[in-house]
């Protein structure tokens, strides 16, 4: 933690392009140490891919430009010896559809002890011990017979809970959680959401969460980024966006939910759809969907500003906050024009 | 007024086997279901995966025999499955599916397949179809110029709109949508949830909205039916489903959602999962789960009867009038 930067992992100007077709347009994200981030947009909005990119994960079409720090340690560019030392040790990753993530002809209790033995170099009844603990500790009952069983033997709540104990397996100081409770029931998703808060809480280990639902990003999260066609358009903590949304867009995904307390309501739909990467707006890539855009808005893109209560908004007309003092943004915005 | 559709003591049973060898073992997707919706009525059906939601949606079209049981459409038992007579009333009951791009032909033009249903039972004349399905797409939001359109061109919202209005085509009283909105995003989704409330309000329609997102449920069902292993546990007005649950499982579903903006506490998290099928508990099914089971949930199952007016829950736990503490 003596590192000369506070952050674990820091993006910079991330870009990626698909056969030409930017899909991400420079995110800059910084991740703390123990923090828990969350991720949320609709689908095609990048915050899979952002992840991907930075972890060297995506198909070689795709060109990766930017910077990715670690601890100060670009990876970016860094060989595939150096990510190998990063991914699933450092920094690991769960992803949606964890019954696809199991190797469906290996036995569980293999599919662990290989990842101790790689991350942490423990074999043999070493391996095996820790690998029970780590079933312990993301709660499948009774692991020491489940140990030899298959994948299919598990049901989609433990076969999650199973990727969790792997990617715990390396000890990671960050954990990257792609869409983690999407694919399972209510009452699952409710013992999931409560396990990557309490594994946080004993590990200390910083969480990474892309969902778009935001009401599990809120129960797990300390800071929220809000991801719209490739970029982020509004980022600040939970409180903050929850209580007083700023961005048109995060307004209008917050009004789209459907309540369950209150009487039965009509919804409040955003008009118009996400825009094809191909053909994105020349100005701001939500002026088309958005009740505040202005000529202003459809030429010029807006950048991500900090704002004077800490959160970062890249909207030139935004909704307006409860403070003074509001209006600085839009100002510097204009006269950086 | 009498009921649309209604369903007595529905039982639907899979065999399952284990392996290649073992003998088939009975599975009950369908426990002893009875409802009944009113024209023009909303019945919201909520449950986790695999509590036979589905299977009751489709049993309703017909197109999965029952077991036991019976299913009345106004009043008179359904015809058997494919024989002319269930044709014709097939025209009256359509379903919308969960996956657009599935439930659509990718090599037919969006237009074709919006007015097939108008060719299959022979609804008016050439120009007559071509103006219904006109007046279609303009109903459930696609624009003139799409029609030439394939399903791939089109974003998945737009393609349940497609189904939606093929659906539409052959003027149903009733429509069973399953899972219908869930692979949408929220406000694509938001988009379709008002449109078929609109599309209700205008023409009457009755609707069987299956789901297991209890917030869409709340927002466009009048009554809602909670299943839970084959079996409804508790019924009643929306308003009151959700605003006050009497079931322990409600009670737990409705708590699990998260809600925006909150953290997590002082929710019912249940333990467990959800059991298998074809290990039913004894007694209540939901009793190994349950925070308030007794001996008796465990020896003996609960049948569904009324717990206050207008609502039934299958609890032994639950009587009328004493709220239960959750």
């Amino acid at each position: 933690m003596s590192t000369a930067t506070p952050n674990l992992v820091e993006l910079r100007d991330l870009r990626v392009a698909f056969d030409g077709v930017q899909v991400l347009h420079g995110i800059d994200l910084d991740i703390a140490h123990g923090e828990a981030v969350g991720l949320v947009g609709e689908s095609g909005c990048g915050k899979s891919v952002t992840w991907l990119a930075a972890l060297g994960l995506l198909p070689g079409k795709a060109s990766v430009t930017g910077s990715v720090r670690l601890e100060g340690k670009e990876l970016s560019g860094a060989p595939r010896s150096a990510l190998e030392t990063v991914r699933g040790k450092r920094i690991a990753m769960i992803f949606q559809d964890p019954s696809s993530s199991l190797n469906p002809v290996l036995r569980i209790g293999r599919q662990l002890t290989e990842a101790l033995a790689i991350h942490r170099g423990l074999s043999g009844e070493a391996g095996k011990a820790e690998a029970l603990r780590l079933m312990d500790l993301v709660g499948i009952p009774d692991p020491r017979n489940r140990f030899g069983q298959y994948a299919h033997e598990f049901s989609g709540g433990q076969c999650q809970r199973l990727m969790i104990a792997m990617a715990l397996a390396g000890e990671p100081d960050l954990l990257i959680a792609d869409e983690p409770t999407t694919a399972l029931d209510a009452t699952i998703q409710a013992q999931i959401l409560d396990l990557l808060v309490q594994l946080r809480s004993e590990t200390g280990m910083a969480l990474v969460f892309i969902s778009h639902d935001l009401g599990a990003v809120s129960q797990v999260c300390d800071r929220v980024c809000v991801m719209y066609a490739g970029r982020i358009v509004e980022q600040g903590t939970v409180d903050q966006l929850f209580s007083e949304p700023r961005h048109p867009y995060t307004r209008g995904l917050f009004d789209a939910i459907p309540r369950l307390d209150g009487p039965r309501q009509r919804l409040v739909p955003i008009p118009g759809t996400v825009p094809n990467p191909k053909e994105l707006p020349i100005g701001c890539s939500f002026s088309p969907r958005c009740a505040h855009a202005t000529r202003f808005c459809q030429t010029n893109q807006p950048r991500l500003l900090h704002q004077p209560d800490g959160r970062s908004l890249a909207c030139v007309n935004p909704i307006e906050a409860l403070q003074a003092g509001v209006q600085q943004a839009k100002i510097l915005e204009e006269t950086m024009q | 007024m009498n009921p649309l559709i209604e369903a007595r003591n529905l039982v639907r049973i899979y065999e399952v086997r284990k392996g290649p060898f073992s003998r088939p073992q009975p599975v009950r997707a369908v426990d002893d279901i009875s409802l009944s919706v009113m024209p023009g009525e909303t019945l919201g059906i909520v449950g986790e995966s695999g509590s036979g939601k589905s299977t009751l949606g489709r049993m309703l079209l017909g197109i999965d025999p029952a077991q036991g049981g019976e299913i009345l459409f106004e009043g008179h038992p359904m015809p058997p499955l494919r024989s002319a007579e269930w044709r014709a009333l097939r025209a009256r009951i359509q379903l919308v599916y969960q996956d657009p791009l599935a439930a659509l032909d990718r090599r037919l033009t969006i237009s074709a397949q919006i007015g097939e249903p108008l060719d299959i039972h022979q609804t008016g004349g050439k120009e007559e179809r071509i103006a219904r399905v006109r007046e279609l797409m303009d109903v459930v939001g696609l624009r003139t110029d799409q029609a030439g359109r394939y399903p791939h061109e089109l974003s998945g919202g737009q393609r349940q709109r497609a189904v939606i209005a093929r659906a539409l085509a052959a003027r149903p009283s009733l429509l069973v949508c399953d899972e219908p909105v869930s692979a949408l995003d929220v406000s694509i989704q938001a988009q379709v949830v008002n449109m078929l409330r609109d599309l209700q309000e205008q023409n009457g329609i009755a609707m069987v909205f299956i789901s297991h997102d209890l917030k869409v449920v709340r927002n466009i069902a009048d009554r809602v039916a909670v299943m839970y292993l084959g079996k409804i546990v508790e019924e009643g007005s929306a308003d009151t489903i959700f605003h006050s649950p009497r079931h322990p499982y409600t009670q737990a579903l409705v708590s699990s959602m998260p809600i925006p903006g909150k953290r997590l506490q002082s929710r019912v998290i249940l333990q467990g999962e959800p059991p298998n099928p074809a290990a039913r508990p004894s007694g209540c099914a939901f009793h190994p789960r349950c925070p308030l089971a007794t001996d008796v949930c465990r020896r003996k199952t609960p049948d569904l009867r009324p717990v206050g007016a207008d609502r039934t829950a299958a609890c032994h736990l639950v009587t009328a009038g004493t709220a239960m503490a959750a």
